[in-house]
């Protein structure tokens, strides 16, 4: 017994190291790749090239934590780009037609949030798998999008200063985008590592019939993950459109991929029960920057794609190795 | 009975993180004779079969097979020559049938690759004829009950000309009477000179069907012995390194407070009618074999199923059925039989898995409190007496004992009023098992109410005051203790004799 309990120990620990250490080598990574673009990499550490990278990414990582809770959940939410494009194309139609800017916001969040609930519904009431019913909301919003739009993209003009500041204005040189997603960085991360509610989707994802017996309420924990992950993408569809002043239907086209593999990257396990929101963060700027790199070297754009799978390839290895390593 | 061992272990070593599982194992396996392997959860019986079956390659140390020196590097180079496994968890295809199951490994095949079915059908049922199993091999092997998918499994493991057969705990999840037609399959492969190795924590069926005993402990090799020279009391103290004088804690008396009252309650083809109420001071226990609706009664009680008619009266107070959280803050809690894969959160901290029920107790505003978590936790475990090093080890790398004994503390920590434990020490060790009867009845005598669903008769017999009986979803029998015996119990189970 106390062999084995002296065993047992070592291999705690090397799994507590893991942990820790997940979101602290992808941290040594970035600063890595920073410090080798900065040399090598030239145009790199310019003011412009650096804003609007941040930007660019932030869309994708507003998604990433909704996909992290939903990871976390043991489900999956393939939605949320259409579901982005979907809550763009409402808010400018809207205003095109005179509606008040935020009200329109408003109108299309909720709109996306009713998305997730429906999503979330059919998964729990009915039982169908997150995979197919976000795949088939993923086509319902998309074609949502393309008919309010007929297909190409609709200008919404200059509508309203305040709601224009969402997407182009800054506090102190940093771009509103980039803030908005570092305030729900903070927020969520936190939640989700301390909040009732947010324990309750690691209890849901890491054994659902246990936590059941345990007197969770796995059915509506699950709703309100959907319903989260759907609001995000609402919000950033939002985001989106006062940035450029236009609704696109095909705005987060695969972001939804991107979201996942951010996730992924930043520790969170197909499984269920693991992942944190800043780990997400992390690999959706890991990837951010590689492209970036990419970019600026004068790479053709067509290698972006394939380097990103590389990357999110190369994560999910190192994570077998080890935990393999942990189990032997 | 042969002289010449078929297989024989010699200084096996093996282990982990450099901490050894196993020193200096030596076993010898002889052709005709059922072996049992016992030992303490850790004691090294799973890593010693993994070895044997190629699984796990050892440090140091030589297996023999039939006079020669074999290195198994993997299952594969063990099943060639006739090394087979068949392990707690059921190794099968759910959704391919029962004979494409059998044949898994070697399927017989027409010209160009194409399967030849009906040759796998023909050849699936004389196997399984050989067993006297009436199993269609074109069954679907998930449609199947546990009892008879362990039938295709020990089927598939003789077609492929087996000589050496491991059974890891092969009983766990069997009724009596399963385990009749279980022991009758043993026995005739047995007879076909067929070695058996038999890993198994009750004694009762080891001293029924096996001819020699080996014991480990921590890691090392105590003894061998035929089973006919030594009595159970040595093999107990052999494994827990000390003389069990005791096997159950005192009995109860049982008061005359009803703290749990179930009134008619039914659920359409499941069970019907059952009544009965529970009185403090006492350990009720229910019997019944597989099928009699136990689990699914408790289950109806506790909030967790739907319940069609009927009434729960928890001290007086009608609860709403089907409504756990409820059951749960009223203090009625159902602890599962399945600790696995319902009841614990494996790849979680224990900490984690304590305050799963309890979130509200160590939250402020909504937020899970760090401080008060592991007080919380520390208490409850250190309740339970659990073996752990920290809190924040994961509950997946505990002995199953510890496992149990989280499980539990994860219950108490919900301070319930009335626990309903569905069989609260399967496979797990002697040692810990007597701990968690001793806490059962201490909770009892500090005024818990106390229902212990089981299917060992010996821990019926043992440990409860009063016992009810059920046979296809009712209750046909209810004795006290002192009146109760094996015989009695079992004539009710099996429904030959209906009382009341």
């Amino acid at each position: 017994m106390e062999k084995e309990n002296k065993s047992l120990n070592s291999k705690r620990s090397f799994f507590r190291r893991i942990f820790a250490f997940r979101e602290a080598s992808i941290l040594l990574i970035i600063f890595l790749l920073i410090i080798l673009m900065i040399f090598f990499v030239p145009g790199f550490m310019t003011a412009s090239n650096i804003t609007t990278t941040l930007i660019g990414l932030s869309m994708d990582a507003i998604l990433a934590i909704g996909m992290t809770v939903v990871l976390v959940l043991g489900g999956i939410d393939l939605s949320v780009g259409a579901i982005m494009a979907f809550s763009s194309v409402v808010a400018g139609t809207l205003m095109i037609k005179g509606m008040n800017a935020w009200l329109a916001c408003l109108i299309a969040i909720l709109l996306s949030a009713a998305a997730g609930c429906f999503v979330g519904e059919l998964i729990t009431k009915i039982g169908l798998f997150p995979f197919i019913t976000t795949l088939a909301m993923m086509q319902i919003s998309r074609g949502l999008a393309y008919i309010l739009t007929q297909g190409s993209p609709i200008s919404t003009g200059s509508i309203s200063k305040s709601f224009e500041a969402i997407g182009q204005g800054s506090i102190l040189g940093i771009p509103n985008p980039v803030l908005i997603l570092l305030v729900l960085v903070i927020i969520f991360d936190y939640l989700l590592r301390n909040s009732l509610k947010f324990r309750q989707v690691y209890y849901t994802g890491s054994n659902e019939k246990a936590a059941k017996l345990s007197g969770i309420n796995t059915d509506k924990v699950k709703l309100y993950v959907y319903i989260l992950s759907a609001t995000l993408a609402g919000l950033a569809g939002i985001i989106t459109l006062s940035r450029f002043n236009v609704a696109t239907p095909t705005a987060g086209n695969g972001a939804e991929t991107r979201a996942i593999a951010g996730a992924v990257i930043g520790g969170a396990s197909f499984t269920g029960g693991q992942g944190t929101v800043f780990g997400a963060l992390l690999g959706i700027i890991l990837v951010g920057l590689v492209n970036n790199a990419l970019v600026l070297l004068n790479v053709s754009v067509y290698w972006q794609s394939l380097v990103s799978g590389v990357v999110l390839l190369l994560a999910v290895v190192a994570d077998v190795y080890a935990h393999l390593r942990g189990k032997n | 009975m042969d002289d010449v061992p078929i297989m024989e272990a010699r200084g096996i070593y093996r282990s982990f993180h450099g901490i050894y599982a196993l020193e200096d194992i030596n076993l010898k396996v002889y052709p005709g004779e059922i072996h049992a392997i016992c030992g303490e959860n850790g004691a090294g019986k799973s890593t010693l079969m993994n070895i044997l079956s190629g699984s796990l390659i050892p440090d140091k140390g030589e297996i023999y097979f039939e006079g020669a020196r074999r290195i198994f590097k993997s299952p594969k180079d063990a099943q060639v020559l006739g090394i087979s496994i068949v392990h707690q968890e059921l190794n099968l295809c759910p959704n391919l049938s029962v004979a494409e199951n059998i044949f898994i490994g070697n399927t017989p095949v027409k010209s160009f690759e194409i399967v030849d079915k009906k040759k796998m059908v023909r050849d699936s049922l004389s196997v399984l004829e050989k067993f006297n199993a009436d199993i269609d091999p074109n069954e679907i092997v998930g449609n199947l009950s546990v009892s008879r998918q362990q039938m295709v499994e020990i089927a598939k493991a003789s077609s492929m000309n087996c000589k050496v057969l491991i059974l890891d705990e092969p009983t766990s999840a069997l009724t009596e009477n399963e385990v009749e037609v279980l022991f009758k399959n043993l026995d005739m492969l047995r007879k076909n000179n067929i070695a058996i190795l038999y890993i198994s924590h009750r004694l009762n069926e080891i001293f029924r069907i096996c001819q020699k005993v080996t014991v480990l402990r921590d890691g090392k090799f105590i003894r061998t012995d035929k089973v006919k020279d030594v009595t159970q009391e040595d093999v107990i103290a052999s494994m827990v390194g000390r003389k069990l004088n005791q096997i159950y804690p005192e009995k109860g008396r049982s008061g005359s407070n009803v703290m749990l009252e179930v009134d008619n309650l039914s659920h359409k083809k499941v069970y019907d009618n059952i009544s009965f109420k529970l009185y403090d001071g006492e350990i009720l226990g229910i019997f019944g074999l597989m099928g009699a609706g136990r689990t699914e009664v408790a289950r109806g009680i506790c909030g967790i199923d739907p319940v069609d008619s009927g009434e729960v009266r928890l001290f007086g107070k009608k609860l709403s059925l089907n409504n756990v959280g409820q059951a749960i803050e009223n203090g009625l809690v159902y602890i599962t039989e399945d600790r696995k894969t319902q009841g614990l959160f494996l790849n979680m901290k224990i900490k984690d898995n304590i305050i799963s029920s309890t979130l509200k107790k160590v939250s402020k505003m909504g937020m899970v409190k760090n401080d008060l978590t592991d007080e919380l936790s520390t208490k409850y475990v250190e309740m339970m007496n659990t073996k752990y090093r920290s809190l924040d080890q994961l509950v997946i790398n505990l002995s199953g004992g510890n496992q149990q004994k989280v499980l539990l503390a994860k219950w108490l920590s919900v301070e319930p009023r009335v626990l309903v434990l569905d069989e609260p020490t399967r496979g797990i060790d002697v040692g810990a098992k007597f701990e968690i009867h001793q806490m059962l009845r201490s909770l009892c005598n500090s005024g818990h109410g106390i229902i212990v669903i089981s299917s060992e008769l010996p821990e019926i017999l043992g440990l409860c005051d009063r016992i009810l009986i059920m046979c296809q979803g009712r209750i046909v029998g209810e004795m006290n203790w002192e009146e109760a015996t094996e015989e009695k119990i079992m004539g009710y189970a099996s429904g030959t004799k209906i009382s009341m």
